[in-house]
């Protein structure tokens, strides 16, 4: 334990800058995987432990548009659509076929796939780690803002993060199709005897979450290495993210997310040797006080 | 009630009997496979997130094997490798170890495990009496402690304890040259990562001993962000940051720390940065990073390691890694250790090995020696340089000491109540 490391930099502009963002891009990247994974969960009553797998896709497809064009704009939207399309056709062909069914039915199933999609990414772009490497526009000194240090690529990556967020939260909200999502979720037979189809309605939410999950994995990809089994280290802590804010909750995802983030840069410095525990903890202590997560609904 | 022993032939009789029989039924196929070929077994990883240890690690074999085959094999015998997936768990590299020598005949074994199976499989051979070469665990006491010492065991892998004290000892020259006081360092939480950082400040510290370790992080090994370490070790300021991080691990704490100028604010020695699994998967691989040689062909400076390393890309599409050259170097030794013995046999091999010096590529001064006290390998290239971003990567190798490395392990052993 080191406390007096933790009061010096929450009393330093600096210290407190620099660790800030660093725990906002931590939570940010996850928020997008979470997002999704509560989206799904949300909709279609199913907990997708295959996620971490759309993650691995998105970084995987934004490397090879990468280098097939240069371009970091592609790269993203490859991440994000390619991994989508993954996610209709997973959806379509294998998972609404175990929706009402034993959930250690639909576990074995995701768990299937895990490994499926892991040796699909060894044959293809084989076994060893992979880097993308960092575009040559984001190659730049980092700013100082207030002493603090902040990669610039990191204010895109916080940027792109909040703008999804926004979408999405303005989208379920606000228009047509996030009302009959929202009505999908809550009486399914109510929506498709009105005349709508569900499983269209099913197979987009899971593209969309797919493709969330694909564009984190994306933005990741300039920074984090890469390999086949690479998404199961974030589906962990998405789960905790979930877990804290409430499953089916997108501002619990957020703050969940966020906080995550936070307690990751300073618990390092406070609890150097306990960082991985404190989200632990946190989230016992959660359950405890507020089983259904921050932002989840009372289960009746 | 009493037990009479009834007349006749007693269970005790039977079973050596049936052991005779199962004796005599199995010693023509062993004559038949003398005759022919000698299998060798090899269990490492070939799945999983490490599977590169065991591809590059089979290469290594095989470019040799083939060598020695065309040369006539082992005392005429031709060489047949069997390889078999471990998936990097320690029981199951017992088990396969096992199972290549009581099932598929292996008379000898190239153990390509990582250290936490390399003590597992020592264990095997321990029982068996087989012959086994351990190619990747640079864990000192497999070979340091004499209660691990078994006659037919050897290692022709690096050292943990050699790297540190030459890495030391170039890192603390540089420290005192550039008045670094201040250091720091982050290393995978786990056995190897804990070991090897303990070994290095130990004796970075004896060669400059106004060094102050002010920072140390321990993250998770494959932890996909390192985000948060990057930044606290930019808060607590350090002059120098050690570092053995590696692999896919080593390349994300590059990209991550690049973006923060981590690189322009301190020197960084990275031991495990100069193989190149990890220097051609960069792609902004900063200036002035001091490495410690894995493998790299331009060191030594020698046309033979040029050679071979130009041979073993064009075989494989891929440089070697560091244990390529240290798999090779096990086939080279037994082709010698079979050649001085004229024999195939695995005791005979072992006592032929024993001090054996040979020829080498990868020797410091184009020699290693198998060192007969405590079989392992010594007089290997080991040095250290700083990084530029493209080949040779790292121009310019200050070779380590072995004077200096032989008198510290000694003193060492001797601390650890080794001799």
């Amino acid at each position: 334990m080191d406390l007096d490391a933790l009061t010096g930099c929450l009393v330093t502009s600096a210290c407190l800058v620099t660790q800030t963002t660093s725990g906002l891009i931590i939570g940010m990247l996850l928020f997008l995987v979470a997002v999704g994974l509560t989206l799904i969960f949300g909709v279609l009553k199913v907990v997708n432990f295959s996620h971490g797998a759309f993650y691995m896709f998105g970084a995987y497809f934004a490397m090879t548009a990468y280098q097939a064009t240069g371009s970091f704009a592609l790269a993203m939207l490859a991440g994000a659509i390619g991994t989508a399309i993954i996610g209709l056709v997973f959806e379509r062909g294998f998972m609404s076929r175990v929706y009402g069914r034993d959930v250690l039915m639909q576990l074995l199933v995701c768990y299937a796939f895990v490994l499926i999609f892991d040796d699909v990414v060894r044959m293809i772009w084989g076994p060893e780690f992979k880097s993308m490497g960092m575009p040559a526009a984001f190659q730049v000194v980092p700013l100082f803002i207030a002493g603090g240090v902040v990669p610039p690529y990191y204010l895109l990556l916080i940027g792109v993060a909040l703008a999804a967020a926004l979408v999405l939260g303005l989208g379920l909200a606000r228009t047509r199709i996030g009302k009959v999502i929202r009505a999908a979720a809550h009486n399914p037979g109510m929506v498709s005897a009105l005349g709508i189809n569900t499983g269209l309605i099913y197979g987009g939410v899971f593209a969309l979450g797919g493709g969330l999950a694909g564009l984190a994995g994306a933005l990741a990809a300039p920074v984090r290495s890469l390999t086949p089994g690479m998404g199961f280290s974030v589906l962990i802590e998405s789960f905790i993210v979930t877990v804290i804010g409430g499953m089916g909750s997108i501002l619990g995802a957020l703050v969940g997310a966020l906080l995550i983030g936070l307690i990751r840069s300073f618990g390092s410095l406070g609890f150097p040797l306990f960082t991985e525990g404190l989200m632990y903890l946190f989230m016992v202590i959660v359950l405890v006080s507020r089983p259904s997560g921050l932002f989840g609904k009372e289960v009746a | 009630m009493t037990r009479t022993r009834k007349p006749g032939i007693s269970r005790r009789t039977t079973l050596a009997l049936m052991g005779a029989g199962a004796a005599s039924l199995a010693t023509p196929w062993v004559a038949h496979a003398q005759a022919k070929t000698i299998k060798i077994g090899m269990p490492t990883i070939l799945s999983g997130r490490v599977a590169q240890l065991g591809t590059s690690s089979r290469n290594g074999v095989m470019i040799e094997v083939e060598k020695v085959n065309a040369a006539g094999g082992f005392a005429g015998r031709q060489i047949e490798m069997v390889v078999r997936d471990s998936k990097g768990q320690p029981q199951e590299a017992a088990r396969v170890a096992r199972e290549l020598v009581n099932t598929d005949g292996c008379e000898i074994l190239i153990d390509a495990e990582a250290s936490s199976g390399a003590f597992a499989v020592h264990e095997v051979a321990r029982d068996l009496g087989v012959l086994c070469i351990h190619t990747n665990s640079e864990t000192s006491s497999l070979t340091a402690d004499p209660k691990q010492h078994i006659p037919n065991a050897f290692r022709t892998a690096r050292q943990g304890v050699h790297d540190s004290i030459a890495g030391g000892s170039y890192a603390a020259a540089i420290a005192k040259a550039k008045g670094l006081k201040k250091w720091a360092t982050c290393a995978p939480d786990y056995a190897y990562g804990r070991d090897t950082t303990g070994e290095y400040t130990t004796y970075l510290k004896r060669f400059a001993p106004d060094i102050e370790i002010i920072s140390e992080s321990w993250p998770k090994l494959f932890q996909p962000d390192y985000t948060e370490v990057v930044t606290k070790i930019l808060q607590a300021k350090p002059q120098a940051l050690y570092t053995c991080l590696w692999g896919g691990d080593l390349t994300s704490y590059i990209d991550q720390a690049n973006i923060y100028a981590l690189f322009s604010q301190m020197e960084v020695f990275a031991v495990n940065m100069a193989d190149y699994t990890a220097l051609t998967v960069v792609k902004n691989l900063p200036k002035g990073i001091h490495s410690g040689n894995r493998y790299i062909k331009t060191y030594p400076a020698t046309a033979e390691n040029a050679a071979w390393g130009d041979a073993y890309k064009a075989k494989y599409n891929e440089y070697p890694t560091n244990w390529s050259w240290e798999n090779a170097t096990a086939i080279m030794l037994l082709a010698e250790a079979s050649k001085k013995a004229n024999s195939a046999d695995g005791k005979k091999i072992a006592e032929a090995l024993k001090g054996l010096k040979i020829k080498s590529p990868f020797g410091a001064d184009g020699t290693v020696t198998m060192r007969a006290e405590d079989n392992t390998l010594v007089g290997y290239a080991i040095g250290w340089g700083t990084t530029i971003p493209q080949e040779p990567y790292v121009p310019e190798v200050k070779p380590g000491d072995w004077k200096t490395i032989l008198e510290l392990e000694a003193e060492w052993k001797k601390s650890k109540g080794y001799t």
